[in-house]
């Protein structure tokens, strides 16, 4: 993966080596370890559309088998060797997939991928920096993520498979080698690959957070930050709060599986043989996974609201609705997040009465997810819409936010969760609100950002063909999946048709699998379009879409320290677009407003 | 790594970046412990929790550690009035007791283990195995903290700390400080919790 850095980053580059900082570096401190956050962020984003590919098609595997039970796979067997077994495909690594498919998407594509791409390449440009508080530790945090990458890439090749029990990796099937063949070395290989991601993670999550409260711009007040800005900023915290508690439950776990120790495990009976264990609790693990494993939902999603929260208002042309109401209702999302953790444990044997505190907390949060959705709506609202790629799939997000979070109210229900928990409307309803929807934000993201990473602008047309193919397959998959939860369909099973409630549901699992194999089919046009662009696409201008924030007022391709001048002045809030009486329909950050008198409000004379 | 903007003077807060970075590190550490000690209460609620005595060697290293802040403290104070003798002095007696606590933690391991308290195997249990899992990783940061104080005191041999110099010592006297905090709060929380 490294070499496709090379080369991306190097065509980048070259055109402007008369950049005056560049001489003194040699090509590694340039392109490989390089502390520039630019090119991190751009690492990050490489790596992560790797891993989503990777982890898209671990997907349509296991999709192949639910979609056709009866159908024989030789065909794959020169990729998957053993793990074809007669044409079927091994049960155990299909666990493995599932378990494969969730930690790659949660954590490589959408957290890192999501959060280290624009958090890494838009906090510096949009707060008006030169770089992030420490290039070094950033720069640690790329390869410690990277190491990470290796280790879970290479557990996909071990003769017992990956870890197989789940993204969540519940002991005591994921603590006892026994249990499950996942739960060998692939889960070993699992624990110490997220270990080091944690690592990398919170190295990030202070870069970040240090970087948006020290080194802001001159004029550049909280209040004046773009929307952008303030989501990387809480998820930065989020992180920071979270990731911590998962090291803990994971070092517990590795205690467990690899020093003997009885911290989830009691009582158990292998074999008939009792297993020597005593005086743990498996609720324990879930209790400090899920601490984490919660505020992660809102690190996947929060920095696609700040994306879209960007997108949306530039393409709308009209300023944001209710840009204090925005950071309001992220705050109160970040707050909220650490408080509801237990809904994931309904039916884990707790209390009732602390299930009906846990219901209340969460379906608080549907009160400013409402609020965010309602200003996107309102910002849209008689805008003079100009519909970019980027701004396809940032309404297209707005679209899945809401359908996905409509089933987050009836889950978050602890009576309804005791019927829906574990069955595939639990996998509807996550994959459209922090799935499919982080995905179109970070799409929405990609496309807009593009001339500002590479000085190209990404194919429009291509770009149409891949948003309407991946918004309509998006829905084809995960509609019907609701009807198959609510029948009570499980999740996680290899085999169905065994069941006389579930077999006549063949045509529906097909269903969803063809439409899952056409959405992922159309990555491949995103991914041509985007290789295409680095080097063939239309050259861009230094501000395309006539946007407000301050990256637009760096060169086409911004060099070692962003602004070839001094760094620029911040005079107002980001998004004076269509403002009455100016001359043009947005007015960058830099303006001042002595030279915007036709349009200055009556508050804003004072500061003329 | 020369990064240019802080020469450009435009921190929005007063405090250097890198004095905010370690109190965000400092958070991040704090939760840790903190998943760990509630781990403990939630866990010891449930029952089957073996009852032992903590080894008696644990109050010394407490009053161990909390000389070693009198003396990081101390070598502070003479950086910034630019005595460089004690400085020094004041450095290495902070390596020395810090490397005595953790002998004194590791003699607290032998102690635990004659009583047949063990951190895994078919005898362990949860009570004791937290009692390893709190000390070994407070150890593991005291450690990193170790060889932080030994880089300020490179540093100061070399007389780069001075009163015109203190953001190394000053990084370094913070984090010692906590980590002497950390044990202070996971003696007292042990001490309540058994």
């Amino acid at each position: 993966m490294s070499s496709t850095d090379i080369s991306i980053n190097q065509d980048v580059h070259h055109p402007h080596e008369e950049h005056d900082h560049h001489h003194d570096q040699n090509f590694f401190e340039k392109y490989i370890f390089s502390q520039d956050h630019k090119v991190i962020g751009k690492q990050f984003l490489i790596t992560g559309i790797a891993w989503a590919f990777i982890g898209g098609f671990l997907s349509i595997l296991f999709r192949l088998q639910l979609g056709w039970p009866e159908a024989t796979f030789t065909f794959l067997e020169p990729i998957l060797g053993g793990w074809i077994v007669n044409g079927k495909l091994n049960p155990e690594f299909y666990l493995a997939l599932v378990t494969m498919h969730g930690t790659i998407m949660v954590f490589f594509v959408l957290t890192a991928g999501l959060s280290g791409t624009f958090a890494n390449f838009l906090i510096p440009l949009q707060i008006g920096a030169r770089d992030m508080a420490s290039g070094f530790m950033n720069m640690l945090s790329y390869w410690i993520f990277f190491l990470s990458s290796i280790v879970l890439f290479v557990s996909l090749f071990l003769e017992s498979g990956p870890a197989a029990g789940g993204w969540t990796v519940y002991p005591p099937l994921s603590a006892l080698p026994q249990a499950i063949e996942g739960s060998k070395g692939g889960m070993t290989m699992w624990l110490i690959s997220m270990a080091l991601f944690i690592v990398s993670q919170l190295l990030g999550g202070v870069n970040y957070i240090t970087t948006v409260i020290n080194l802001r711009t001159k004029g550049m007040s909280m209040t004046k930050l773009p929307l952008t800005v303030w989501a990387f900023f809480l998820t930065a915290i989020l992180g920071l709060l979270a990731f911590p508690v998962l090291f803990s439950a994971a070092l517990l776990l590795i205690f467990d599986r690899s020093f003997g120790t009885s911290f989830y495990l009691s009582d158990i009976f292998i074999g008939g043989a009792a297993l020597s264990n005593t005086g743990g609790s498996p609720i324990l693990f879930q209790h400090l996974f899920w601490f984490l494993g919660h505020p992660e939902v809102y690190i996947v999603i929060m920095p696609a609201f700040g994306i879209v929260s960007e997108v949306i208002t530039t393409n709308a042309r009209k300023p944001i609705f209710g840009y204090r109401a925005m950071i309001g209702s992220l705050i109160g999302i970040s707050v909220l997040s650490f408080v509801v953790w237990a809904h994931h444990m309904f039916v884990s044997g707790m209390n009732p009465f602390l299930g009906s505190v846990f219901m209340f907390l969460t379906l608080i949060i549907a009160v400013p997810s409402a609020v965010k959705v309602f200003n996107w709506i309102a910002t849209l609202w008689r805008g003079n819409i100009r519909f970019t790629a980027a701004m396809m799939f940032a309404i297209g997000f707005v679209s899945l936010f809401i359908s996905g979070g409509l089933t987050g109210i009836i889950l978050g229900n602890s009576a309804l969760d005791i019927y829906l928990h574990d069955t595939y409307f639990v996998v509807a309803h996550f994959h459209l609100v922090m799935g499919a929807a982080a995905f179109f934000g970070m799409f929405a993201g990609v496309y807009h950002w593009f001339p500002k990473m590479f000085g190209r602008l990404m194919d429009e047309k291509l770009g149409y063909v891949h948003f309407w193919l991946t918004f309509v397959s998006v829905y084809l998959v995960f509609m019907p999946m609701h009807y198959l939860g609510i029948a009570g369909f499980p999740r996680r099973y290899y085999a169905w048709t065994g069941f006389e409630t579930f077999n006549f549901f063949t045509d529906m699992n097909t269903f969803i699998s063809i439409a899952a194999i056409l959405g992922f089919t159309a990555q491949f046009i995103f991914l041509f379009n985007f290789i295409y662009s680095i080097f063939r696409g239309r050259r861009s201008t230094a501000n395309p879409w006539h946007s407000n924030t301050l990256e637009w007022t760096t060169p086409v391709l911004p060099g070692h320290g962003n602004w070839p001048g001094p760094l620029p002045t911040v005079y107002r809030w980001p998004y004076d677009y269509s403002k009455p009486g100016a001359a043009e329909d947005y007015i960058p950050q830099t303006v001042p407003f002595s030279q915007t008198q036709s349009s200055n409000l009556p508050q804003e004379r004072d500061l003329e | 790594m020369t990064n240019p903007s802080f020469k450009e003077d435009n921190a929005t807060s007063g405090v250097h970046p890198l004095k905010f970075s370690l109190w965000l590190i400092i958070i991040s550490i704090i939760m840790m412990f903190a998943a760990f000690t509630s781990a403990y209460i939630v866990r010891r609620e449930e029952g089957n929790w073996l009852e032992f005595d903590l080894p008696n060697v644990l109050l010394i290293n407490t009053l161990v550690i909390l000389l070693s802040s009198v003396t990081m403290q101390w070598a502070y104070n003479s950086a910034r009035k630019n005595n460089i003798a004690t400085l020094k002095t004041m450095l290495l007696l902070t390596v020395g007791l810090g490397v005595a606590f953790l002998v004194g933690q590791w003699n607290a391991w032998g102690d635990l283990v004659q009583h047949n308290v063990y951190f895994g195997g078919s005898e362990s249990n949860p009570s004791g195995s937290f009692l390893y899992v709190l000390t070994g990783v407070h150890g593991f940061h005291l450690i990193t903290g170790l060889i932080f104080v030994l880089m300020t005191v490179s540093s100061a041999l070399k007389y780069k700390v001075h009163s015109k110099n203190m953001l190394r010592i000053y990084l370094c006297t913070l984090y010692w400080h906590f980590l002497g905090g950390l044990w202070l709060y996971l003696y007292i929380f042990l001490r309540i919790n058994h």
